[in-house]
């Protein structure tokens, strides 16, 4: 494992928030496999090792979720073959873990293409968990004709707008965030107007001490500008939630693991269950990478997530499909 | 004035006349924008999450095509979401579309709106 210090724009944006936020730690982690962060009191704290995480898991009265991300069915090309094969490996983990998660979020490119038979195989196959799934749309989830609307009806139900909602599991709420919709010339990922309105609203009374995680396709916050890594109003959102005490976010769409810590925010993207993509600005585009076939399954994997109630320390355990 | 624009397998020669602002505006305003294509189909690739040529000028009637080299999946979207909106176009596919009006036309890619390029047709 290694650290990058990262100096980028984004950080003075965050730092512009409050002085305090000044010495917040600011690192970003180019994880390896089973990378585990736990946070009280806003606190960062590496444990290091999956093992340590299944013992905290077990000793817990709370429960687990599972981030799965950019399963991208359909996609056939050099950097994978068979996308199909690595996201049934993925589902194969999870139904061999020892304790069944409470419920599994997607956080989007589900489908390469947006094609009916792309969201039909990647159906069928997490369904056979037989577990509670909730999804936000990528942008590759909407490219198909009708823009979105195919994705609504099959996701959408009990959804706002382009597909955003919240809802309560054992005292935390989860807050799906849509960001690719709508994205302007030049710009970056995208909550608009009316989604932050909606989210103002829904925050609105909730006790501070409530945890909250809230997910969405791209970063909410600017990991590379230069590949569209990040959110155009994505502080406006993190903003609202400045006086919460527990604060994870989850993303996918980098296909790569980078965790980022900024007062009682615990910033976390996913990787994909198809095919990785470069570290920012380590190669000419962000299009898919090309690893050795041996190589393929440590750059794809699942994200576990514990929730302890009471001490509120979320666990995050990357696991990677090697092995 | 005679330009070769020396792309292997898009080799084309182009006509440019030199207007007096043009030549106000410096060898570099011709370094980006590329030239008034003669004939009337060019086309523009998309490789590496860009447009080449980014900028391209084109008499009216000028049928562009736009062909996705890259690994994921690309569109081609007029910036005022009048004129064209490609569908998606997957490794391989293209998008093809004539100019008939005159104008500059800012268009991106949707999915990834880093992704910019320009068309301008003159008479």
């Amino acid at each position: 494992m290694s650290h990058h210090h990262h100096h980028g724009p984004e950080q003075e944006e965050l730092d512009e928030n409050g002085v305090s936020r000044r010495f917040a730690l600011e690192c970003m982690v180019w994880a390896g496999t089973g990378v585990l962060w736990t946070m009280a009191g806003g606190v960062p704290k590496s444990l290091g090792l999956i093992g340590e995480a299944q013992a905290a898991e077990g000793a817990s009265k709370g429960f687990t979720f599972l981030q799965i991300s950019d399963s991208h069915i359909g996609f056939d090309k050099k950097a994978n073959p068979d996308a199909l094969k690595t996201f049934e490996e993925a589902v194969g983990k999870i139904k061999a873990l020892p304790k069944k998660p409470d419920f599994i979020i997607h956080t989007g490119d589900i489908t390469h293409l947006s094609k009916p038979k792309e969201f039909d195989d990647a159906d069928k196959i997490i369904n056979t968990l037989g577990t509670d799934i909730h999804y936000v749309p990528g942008e590759h989830d909407i490219i198909d004709e009708t823009q979105g609307k195919a994705y609504l009806e099959r996701y959408g139900k009990n959804t706002k707008g382009a597909g955003w909602y919240s809802y309560d599991h054992n005292g935390v709420h989860f807050i799906g965030l849509v960001n690719v919709v709508d994205l302007k010339a030049g710009g970056l990922g995208n909550l608009g107007q009316e989604q932050l309105a909606w989210l103002e609203a829904d925050l609105k009374g909730k006790s501070k001490s409530t945890p909250i995680v809230v997910f969405a396709h791209i970063p909410l916050w600017v990991v590379y500008p230069q590949w569209g890594w990040g959110t155009e109003d994505g502080m406006r959102a993190l903003d609202m939630m400045k006086g919460f005490g527990s604060v994870t976010i989850l993303n996918g769409h980098i296909h790569q693991l980078i965790q980022k810590v900024e007062g009682n925010m615990k910033f976390h993207t996913a990787n994909s269950t198809a095919f990785p993509q470069p570290a920012p600005g380590t190669a000419p585009s962000p299009g898919p990478q090309v690893v050795p076939e041996e190589q393929l399954r440590s750059k794809l994997g699942l994200t576990s997530v514990s929730v302890e109630l009471g001490t509120k320390p979320l666990a995050i355990v990357d696991s990677t499909l090697a092995g | 004035m005679t330009f070769d624009i020396g792309r292997p397998g898009i080799r084309r020669a182009v006509i440019i006349a030199i207007s007096a602002i043009n030549l106000a505006l410096g060898i570099g305003f011709f370094k980006a924008s590329l030239a008034l294509a003669e004939g009337n189909a060019v086309e523009v690739k998309i490789d590496n999450f860009t447009f080449t040529p980014g900028d391209l000028t084109i008499k009216r009637g000028t049928t562009v095509s736009f062909l996705n080299e890259d690994d994921i999946p690309h569109n081609v979207v007029h910036a005022d979401h009048k004129l064209f909106r490609s569908p998606v176009l997957d490794t391989d596919e293209k998008f093809t579309f004539t100019f008939d009006t005159i104008g500059t036309f800012d268009y991106f890619c949707a999915l990834h709106p880093q992704m910019k390029g320009k068309v301008i047709v003159t008479e």
